[in-house]
């Protein structure tokens, strides 16, 4: 069984962002960008499964321009077997990401999709919904544990809901997107750094796939939250009720 | 010869007093008999000579200490006068504000003094110090309290100087390729980093304890720290300062000139002087650009000849992006990963051991240092050249295996391993820190002599900042014991001497090293210290009474 990994290049986690001037979008420029948390947690995850013989092969999957290479040399020296990048020189929203990979699919056959649950930069926890009804395979979404059984051809996942935990059981092929809390992802070791130089990458684009990218979305004005204001010392009751009812009008 | 010169000095100062009483009192009573010890006997400035031992926290076999009578004590009426100075806020005599600060990190050194004072600017300062000037009350500067020596605590019961409230940044200004920054000595060193990210720059210093220490105490103790390999010492990063002396004068050095060569530049002997000297109110610091790619390896070597190896390569083939080379053995290693504050995820102890803990117990040597990197450099042709070398060093053996982080929480996971040594240390019971330079090729010898000597009696952990020679050998016991300490002292010492290596890196003397200065220092060279502090005081107007508990011997103001 192969195992499908989409990942995505963004923003490092630990960076600061700034807002561009022209509030036309974040500062991208000199600024350090790796792979998205959770990507890197579904890719430890397949990677898990691939170790203990219940997957054949690994392969990581990104979309973008030409720098999102690095990000797919990361997962590749992580342990990935071979990676497909698919150009696009663009912003892609979910919906675009979605169609590609369904494309891809039909090319690859995987038995198993993963996913990070969102990306840290737009937030949208979409493309796995997405993938899965464009499929029509089931999904597991926000998964902290995933359980395989070969025989059966299903897979047992706890998902973190408001509530709690909810447990699913999907039958394969199916599509799982990762929460913070499935495993730890592994460090980069330089033996692996040193193989994943010789896998794979296949350059693909849109049309190579016959998908053809136009959103729906158009991003107007991006701008920083406002400013948290310092609070105030009131140096007695009567002061505090007054500022309440006066300024915050609370009461 | 000797003698007679220093009784002279001794009558030339005691005429200061206005009781006009001797100084015969301050006379030593080492142990042991180092003609150049029976020199510092004649020491003219008072400072506390030895008497008892002071219970479990002093562990410097050899020497006790006991207060000098003719320093006075505090009275009402001088707490009174410092709340007329300082405001309420600015006068501590809670007990527990003042346990906190009487004792060290390290738990090994407590003081009893019943005053903590919180100057809020330069003059609050110079008044303090004026004032005990005239009553003859002791004082100790104190910064962070972070201090490994000792140095950071009263002896007895000195008035605490707490410098802690005077923490504005005055200015900060962008100068071609580097910045200046203009700030208060009170300032919390991670405070000015995350000021200085903001505008794109870095401290030119980073250490471990940077969530408490303060950049005033950093200035006085020449701290050395994680990046002095790239930036080098404070001497060269510190480009002014403002100090109070003893009878309240402000010195202000606080230039931002790149170059002033007008006379002797004063301010080098501040940096690095404990407190001995003055009080550092403000420094002025050249603050490095911040570079865009980071990026950090942590390796394994087989050997600590292979770690030498692959820092004179580090060193040859990427000389100008190399930021850091620190280096750790196995015993730290498994040290770190057994005290589970590593663990902040659940997993944390799993992943080490996972994704380190086989590669470890495959090779199967005793003692495996293991070396940690950094590199600091823009675009990715860096990356390229960085992966290029530690692949080149797999392949040649010198590394037999390690991982490059992939994002920043990566880099910061190294970084804790390394940084939270010492808390590590500290939580497994007794540690005894010896932080020593060493040539490079004998650095690891001391380590396994010390190994042989202890026995199965203790630990001994090893790490240190390879790059500049430095070792911080510690020594981890479930307790305090006096027989081990005998084992370890006055071996190092001698030891460190006779490889004419420095028994002090980056810690300072303090108390706990202040009588071993000899070992690392010449007599004419300690000689000659100890002439120019008395000078300095001599030549003060109106100091009828040294009050600083300072001497190059003893001392105070530590980060």
């Amino acid at each position: 069984m192969k195992i499908m990994v989409a990942i995505k290049r963004v923003i490092d986690y630990a960076v600061k962002i700034r807002v561009k001037p022209d509030k036309s979008g974040v500062e991208t420029n000199n600024v350090k960008m790796s792979m998205n948390p959770f990507c890197e947690i579904a890719l430890e995850e397949a990677l898990r499964i691939k170790e203990s013989g219940l997957a054949s092969e690994v392969i990581a999957v990104s979309m973008g321009p030409t720098q999102v290479v690095d990000t797919i040399r990361t997962g590749l020296a992580m342990g990935a077997d071979r990676a497909i990048h698919v150009d696009y020189p663009g912003t892609l929203y979910p919906l675009s990401v979605a169609k590609i990979l369904k494309a891809l699919v039909e090319i690859e056959k995987p038995g198993l999709i993963f996913l990070g649950k969102q990306a840290i930069d737009d937030d949208c926890n979409q493309t796995g919904q997405m993938i899965a009804g464009l499929l029509k395979w089931p999904q597991g979404t926000f998964a902290s544990k995933v359980v395989l059984d070969k025989e059966k051809q299903t897979a047992v996942v706890d998902r973190e809901v408001d509530g709690g935990l909810e447990t699913l059981c999907l039958d394969l092929p199916a599509v799982i997107t990762a929460d913070l809390r499935l495993n730890q992802p592994r460090y980069a070791t330089l033996p692996n750094i040193m193989k994943a130089k010789s896998k794979v990458i296949k350059k693909l684009t849109p049309e190579d796939l016959k998908v053809e990218i136009k959103s729906d979305i158009e991003v107007v004005k991006v701008t920083e939250p406002p400013k948290r204001k310092a609070g105030v010392l009131v140096s007695s009751v009567d002061e505090l009720i007054d500022k309440l009812k006066n300024e915050a009008r609370v009461v | 010869m000797e003698k007679w010169r220093a009784a002279d000095r001794l009558l030339k100062f005691s005429s200061r007093f206005a009781s006009g009483t001797k100084l015969t009192c301050t006379i030593i009573n080492y142990d042991h008999t180092h003609p150049l010890v029976s020199e510092c006997c004649f020491f003219p400035i008072p400072f506390y000579c030895c008497k008892s031992k002071q219970g479990k926290y002093f562990y410097s076999v050899a020497t006790t200490v006991h207060r000098n009578p003719l320093f006075s004590i505090i009275s009402p009426d001088d707490i009174s006068y410092f709340k007329t100075l300082l405001g309420e806020r600015g006068v501590v005599q809670d007990a527990l504000a003042l346990d906190a600060a009487n004792t060290d990190w390290m738990g090994k050194y407590r003081g009893s003094s019943k005053l903590l004072l919180q100057p809020k600017n330069t003059e609050e300062v110079s008044q303090i110090l004026k004032y005990c000037n005239s009553r003859c009350l002791a004082v100790v500067p104190q910064g962070g309290n972070t201090g490994l020596v000792g140095g950071s605590v009263p002896v007895f019961d000195e008035v605490i100087i707490n410098v802690g409230l005077m923490r504005n940044i005055l200015s900060f200004d962008k100068v071609i390729v580097s910045g200046v920054l203009v700030c208060e000595a009170g300032c919390i060193l991670e405070n000015l980093i995350s000021f200085l990210d903001d505008e794109g720059f870095i401290m030119p210093l980073d250490l471990g304890a940077k969530g408490s220490c303060q950049i005033g105490g950093n200035v006085s103790t020449n701290a050395g720290g994680l990046r002095l390999l790239r930036y080098g010492s404070l001497h060269g990063s510190v480009l002014g300062l403002e100090a109070v002396l003893a009878n309240g004068t402000v010195l202000d050095m606080l230039g931002t000139l790149r170059k002033d060569n007008t006379g002797y530049d004063l301010k080098h002997l501040f940096i690095g002087s404990e407190g001995s000297l003055g009080i550092v109110t403000k420094v002025s610091i050249l603050t490095p650009p911040k570079l865009s790619s980071v990026n950090i390896a942590f390796l394994a070597c087989e050997d600590y000849t292979s770690c030498q190896k692959l820092l004179l390569e580090a060193k040859k083939k990427l000389g100008g992006i190399l930021s850091a080379f620190e280096f750790l053995d196995s015993d730290a290693m498994s040290l770190v990963s057994s005290t589970t504050f590593l663990g902040t995820e659940n997993h944390g102890q799993e992943v080490i051991k996972d994704k380190h803990g086989q590669d470890f117990t495959s090779i199967d040597l005793r003692a495996l240092p293991l070396e940690f990197w950094y590199s600091y450099a823009s675009g990715s042709i860096f990356m390229e050249n960085l992966e290029a070398f530690l692949l080149h060093s797999v392949e040649s053996g010198l590394v037999a295996n390690g991982v490059l982080a992939q994002d920043i929480n990566q880099a910061s996971s190294f970084w804790h391993i390394r940084e939270g040594l010492p808390e590590a240390l500290m939580k497994a019971g007794a540690v005894y820190k010896y932080d020593l330079s060493l040539p490079l090729e004998k650095m690891y010898d001391l380590v396994e002599e010390m190994r042989v000597q202890i026995g199965p009696a203790a630990k001994v952990v090893a790490y240190g900042h390879l790059g500049d020679g430095n070792l911080h050998l510690n020594i981890s016991a479930p307790a305090y014991d006096d027989n081990i300490l005998a084992k370890i002292e006055p071996f190092v010492y001698e030891w460190t001497s006779k490889n004419r290596g420095s028994i002090s890196a980056e810690h300072g003397l303090g108390l706990m090293k202040a009588a071993k200065i000899h070992y690392s220092k010449s007599p004419e060279t300690v000689r000659l210290m100890i002439d120019f502090d008395y000078c300095v005081f001599e030549l003060l107007p109106d100091t009828s009474c040294l009050d600083d508990n300072h001497s190059i011997i003893c001392l105070c103001l530590s980060a």
